[in-house]
């Protein structure tokens, strides 16, 4: 029943990234390039919205439903670690059009390429698996 | 209302694009809605169970870790996928895809007659039938797996989940995607399309 409810949300997710057309390639060149306002505006409403979403449940302490408060466990800072791993997302997502959330959602839209756009993040993410304490963290 | 006043109006009203600040908001009720049931917005570490599930955790401590603790983010993977089939075949809008005239000038350079894939996908930068084109997907991917684990999190767990709760790290990642994404976008893509 619960894995139910997150194939659910999902699927709206699937519907929303759709919808709001930011799983497009187009849309991900043309915001990488400057030329429309579309993506920029997604984004900003999305973290304001979020951060808003966030706030109001930190502050009025709203129990989730596994009954445990809204928390976030935050990262240990090291500026190289994340410009350094966020510069070889950023090649990929540009080159790609799309991120991981978008690679599932596509796939569903019978983009097969994103089987192997899929395959080819698979091995990266065992890539980093196995070299990871050779980076700095 | 009058305009939605048969079942066919509404659906042409649910078919058509969204505008921009719609969709933020939608997007961030999913972050809402995943941090109401207990779980954090994110979708990158779905590769990392691949690799567990193909066996990847025998050898190598990183993908040794319990399943069950993702089985919530699997189902959420399988329903992005599934919500991406229904979009497409039951509340596709009749045109595609409306970005700038000016990024259509400069896709025509590169050889793509805008609208591909609807306006979704260049299918002719990206063909599935080419050495090139699997190579590239199989790069590009390769990268954006590299970088999410490396980072510990793509556009959802950073932008998206780890902005809202205001990050450093996040927003310092953001940046990163930036600077990855242009020198891609302004560099390498004319050097590879042009």
């Amino acid at each position: 029943m619960r894995l139910l409810s997150f194939f659910a949300v999902g699927l709206l997710f699937g519907i929303i990234m759709t919808k709001s057309e930011a799983i497009s390639w187009f849309r991900i060149h043309e915001m990488f390039r400057f030329e429309s306002f579309h993506m920029y505006g997604i984004i900003g409403v999305a973290v304001v919205a979020g951060a808003v979403a966030i706030a109001v449940m930190k502050k009025f302490k709203i129990k989730t439903l596994e009954n445990t408060i809204v928390s976030y466990t935050p990262m240990k800072l090291n500026v190289t670690r994340h410009l350094l791993a966020g510069t070889i997302f950023g090649l990929g997502w540009a080159l790609l059009g799309a991120c991981p959330g978008p690679m599932f959602v596509m796939l569903g839209h019978g983009f097969w390429i994103f089987a192997i756009i899929i395959l080819g993040a698979t091995l990266g993410t065992f890539a980093y698996g196995v070299v990871q304490h050779r980076l700095p963290h | 209302m009058e305009l939605l006043s048969n079942p066919q109006q509404i659906w042409q009203f649910a078919s058509q694009p969204w505008h921009w600040a719609v969709s933020g908001v939608a997007i961030a009720s999913i972050l809402f809605l995943l941090t109401w049931m207990g779980r954090s917005f994110g979708v990158s570490t779905a590769f990392r169970n691949f690799c567990h599930m193909a066996g990847a955790g025998k050898k190598w401590s990183f993908f040794n870790f319990d399943l069950k603790s993702e089985y919530w983010r699997m189902a959420f993977v399988f329903g992005a996928i599934g919500g991406g089939f229904i979009a497409a075949n039951l509340l596709q809008s009749p045109e595609a895809v409306a970005i700038s005239d000016a990024t259509i000038a400069h896709l025509a350079d590169w050889g793509v007659n805008y609208p591909e894939g609807h306006g979704f996908m260049s299918t002719s930068l990206f063909d599935i039938a080419t050495p090139i084109g699997i190579l590239l997907a199989l790069a590009g991917g390769f990268l954006v797996g590299f970088g999410a684990r490396y980072g510990d999190g793509c556009t959802s767990g950073h932008a998206i989940s780890g902005l809202s709760h205001l990050q450093l790290p996040s927003l310092i990642t953001v940046i990163g995607f930036f600077i990855g994404g242009l020198f891609m976008t302004w560099v390498i893509m004319p050097l590879i399309f042009g």
